[in-house]
C-alpha cells in the first residue's frame, strides 16, 4: 500500500536512518534500561535524558487489529478496507508498532500469530518497518 | 494574557483524601448556545458569537447580576478537527462585527478569554481568567478549584467547538503526501480517530466472549434519551431514531466500530456558573454542589492503551473519585460518562462499579432496563450519541437532574441525590461528582 513519505525530525531521526539501512531500533534509557515507543527527549519511567537506541530483532507477535474502512489519509483510501494491526515487539511486549500486514486478507488476521519485520519504501522513498505473518496463532485465536 | 491552569488544579493522585473543598463550591447556572453542523459563515453564527449566547443565558439562568461575576475559565481550543484553510482571507464581515483581539481568527477558529472580555462588557469585575484546555470536564474540573480556593467567588466555565466545511480529519496533513517522522510513526497508517477504541473493545469482546451486537440497546437508549434534550444537535435538528437494526447496519469505520459507534462533530457552546455554597443560596436556580473532581494523567506504554491499562486506569479513577468525594459506588443515584466514542463507555462504568458491575459485565447490563424510567440509568444525557459532540450533556444533564428539571429526560426510577459525570477517554479523562446536598 502507498504509504505517505516521511520527513525525519529531530526526535526520530535514528529511526528512519536504521530502517533504510532496514534495521529497527527503539529507543532504550541507558539508566534503567527501559524501552520506548514513540521516543521521547528522555525517559519516561527513571526521566534520564541519556537515552541511545537499541537494535531489535525483528521479531513479533499480532496483538490486536481493526479493520480501517473510513480511512482519514487520501493516498490510502483506494485500499479500504484494510487491515491495521497492533504488532508487540519480541524483546518486550509492552512496545507496540502498527502493521497493515501485508499478505494477510482484510479481516483474516491471526491474534497471537508470530511476525517479523520487513521493510517497505514510502512515497519519498524513506523506508518504514512493516510486518508479515511467519506462523500460526497459539490455540487458532481469530478475532 | 490568560494561562493554562497548572497541575496542581487537578487532583491526579490517589491518597490525597477528601477534596478540601467537598461541598463548597455550586453549580447555579446552566446556558446553551443553538447547535449547527458547520458554521455556515456569518458573524452571529461564528464560534465567538455562540459563546456569548451561552454565557449571557447562563447568567441570567442563574439571575446573577453579571458586574458581579469576578472569573472565567474555558478552553481556548474550539477545534472539532476542522482547521482554517491556510491562505484563506478571515472575513471582514465577520471580524468587523465583534471586538478582536490580536488574533485575527480568535472568535473564528479559537477562542481567548481576551476575546470574551472584549465582547461582553458586562462583565466589569472578571479578576481572574485561566485555561483548562481539553473538554468543559477539565474546564469544570479548573472552575471548581478556582473558587474553592478563593482565586473567585462567581465564575463563569465556558467551552465552544467550530466544525467547518469538509470530511473529519481529511484535510492538513492528511491530504498531503508526506508527514513528518514523529507523527509518521502513528498516522502513516490510515488509522481513523476511532481506532484505538476500536481496539480496546475488540480485545474486551474477545477477553469476555461479547459482540458488537450488545452494544445496540446502549445506543438506542442514548439517542432516545438525546431526543429529549432540546438543545441537543439530533433534537434540533434531525430527531431521528437508532433503532437496533439501524445499529447493526450501520456502515463500518474501523471494525469493530461503526458509524453510530462514533459521534457527529458539531458546533455548539456551553456555560455554566459556579460559585460558592455560602452564595449560591440566594441564586435563581437550586445549587448543585461539587463534591470532588478527580483526574487521570495516566499514559498508555506505547501507541496506544491496551485493555489491562484501560482497566487499570478506570478503577484507580474510580477510586480517586470516591476517595475526594467521601461516597462509594452505591451513592451514585446515575452516572453520565463520556462516550464519545461509544465503545468506552463500558469501560468507565465498569471502572466505577456502577450498581456492582464488575469487568466484562456492562454489555450484559445494556440488555436490562438503562432507561430513564428504570433503577438503572445509562447516561440520560443520551450524551455525545445522543446529542452531538460536544462533552458537555452529560455535565449539563447532571446539573439539570439533579436540580429537578431536565424536563423530559428526568429519571423516575430512582431519585437524583449523587451522580458522576466527565470524560473524555478511560486515560486521561477529568471527572466531577455532583450532589443535591453538599454532605
Amino acid at each position: 500500500m502507498p504509504k505517505q513519505g516521511v520527513v525525519p525530525d529531530d526526535l526520530t531521526r535514528p529511526f528512519w536512518e536504521a530502517a533504510n539501512e532496514h534495521r529497527l531500533v527503539i529507543q532504550s534509557c541507558v539508566a534503567c534500561k527501559h524501552l520506548q515507543h514513540p521516543p521521547a527527549p528522555v525517559c519516561r519511567v527513571c526521566g534520564s535524558d541519556t537515552v541511545e537506541w537499541k537494535e531489535m530483532s525483528g521479531r513479533g507477535t499480532i496483538y490486536n487489529y481493526g479493520v480501517v474502512h473510513d480511512c482519514p489519509i487520501r493516498l490510502l483510501q483506494e485500499d479500504q478496507p484494510f487491515n491495521v494491526a497492533v504488532v508487540m515487539l519480541a524483546e518486550d511486549p509492552g512496545i507496540q508498532m502498527y502493521s497493515h500486514l501485508p499478505g494477510t486478507p482484510v479481516d483474516e488476521v491471526p491474534v497471537g500469530a508470530e511476525v517479523e519485520v520487513t521493510f517497505e519504501a514510502t512515497a519519498n522513498g524513506q523506508m518504514v518497518p512493516e510486518w508479515r505473518v511467519v506462523g500460526s496463532s497459539e490455540g487458532g485465536e481469530q478475532a | 494574557m490568560t494561562e493554562n491552569a497548572p497541575a496542581s488544579m487537578y487532583r491526579t493522585d490517589e491518597g490525597m483524601g477528601l477534596w478540601e473543598h467537598r461541598g463548597k463550591v455550586a453549580a447555579v447556572g446552566v446556558g446553551h448556545s443553538p447547535t449547527a453542523r458547520r458554521w455556515d459563515g456569518r458573524a452571529e453564527t461564528c464560534v465567538g458569537a455562540i459563546s456569548l449566547i451561552a454565557l449571557r443565558r447562563a447568567i441570567e439562568d442563574a439571575g446573577v447580576d453579571p458586574a458581579e461575576i469576578d472569573g472565567l475559565v474555558m478552553d481556548p481550543v474550539t477545534t472539532t478537527g476542522a482547521y482554517w484553510p491556510k491562505g484563506k482571507p478571515v472575513p471582514e464581515e465577520v471580524t468587523s462585527a465583534f471586538n478582536c483581539t490580536d488574533n485575527p481568527l480568535d472568535g473564528i477558529a479559537g477562542l481567548s478569554a481576551e476575546w470574551i472580555l472584549k465582547n461582553m462588557p458586562e462583565l466589569t469585575g472578571i479578576d481572574f481568567t485561566m485555561y483548562g484546555p481539553g473538554c468543559m470536564s477539565n474546564a469544570i474540573c479548573v472552575a471548581a478549584q478556582a473558587v474553592g480556593d478563593g482565586l473567585a467567588n462567581t465564575c463563569l466555565v465556558l467551552k465552544s467547538w467550530h466544525n467547518y466545511e469538509g470530511r473529519y480529519y481529511q484535510g492538513g496533513a492528511n491530504a498531503g503526501s508526506d508527514l513528518p517522522g514523529t507523527a509518521a510513526l502513528h498516522a502513516l497508517w490510515g488509522t481513523p480517530a476511532c481506532y484505538g477504541t476500536a481496539l480496546q473493545f475488540a480485545e474486551y469482546c474477545r477477553k469476555y466472549g461479547k459482540n458488537h451486537d450488545m452494544m445496540a440497546p446502549f445506543i438506542e437508549n442514548s439517542r432516545q434519551n438525546g431526543l429529549k434534550f432540546p438543545e441537543g444537535y439530533w433534537a434540533s435538528h434531525r430527531p431521528e431514531e437508532i433503532t437496533p437494526e439501524d445499529y447493526k447496519a450501520a456502515r463500518w469505520i474501523a471494525k469493530p466500530a461503526n458509524l453510530f459507534d462514533n459521534d457527529l462533530p458539531i458546533m455548539v457552546s456551553a456555560a455554566y456558573l459556579y460559585t460558592t455554597a455560602e452564595r449560591a443560596r440566594d441564586m435563581r436556580q437550586k445549587p448543585v454542589y461539587i463534591l470532588n473532581h478527580a483526574a487521570s494523567n495516566t499514559r498508555p506504554r506505547s501507541l496506544t492503551p491496551t485493555l489491562d491499562e484501560v482497566e487499570a486506569d478506570t478503577a484507580r479513577t474510580a477510586r480517586k473519585i470516591y476517595e475526594g468525594a467521601g461516597i462509594t459506588a452505591a451513592d451514585l443515584s446515575f452516572e453520565n460518562m463520556y462516550d464519545g466514542f461509544a465503545q468506552f463507555h463500558q469501560f468507565h462504568i465498569e471502572g466505577l462499579g456502577y450498581r456492582g458491575m464488575k469487568f466484562g459485565e456492562a454489555l450484559d447490563f445494556y440488555q436490562t432496563d438503562i432507561s430513564i424510567h428504570g433503577p438503572n440509568p445509562i447516561l440520560p444525557s443520551g450524551g455525545n450519541i445522543g446529542c452531538g459532540r460536544s462533552r458537555f450533556w452529560m455535565h449539563t444533564d447532571c446539573i439539570q437532574q439533579i436540580q429537578q428539571r431536565a424536563g423530559e429526560r428526568q429519571v423516575t426510577g430512582v431519585k437524583p441525590e449523587v451522580a458522576v459525570s466527565g470524560g473524555p477517554m478511560p486515560l486521561g479523562g477529568r471527572f466531577t461528582v455532583w450532589s443535591a446536598t453538599p454532605d
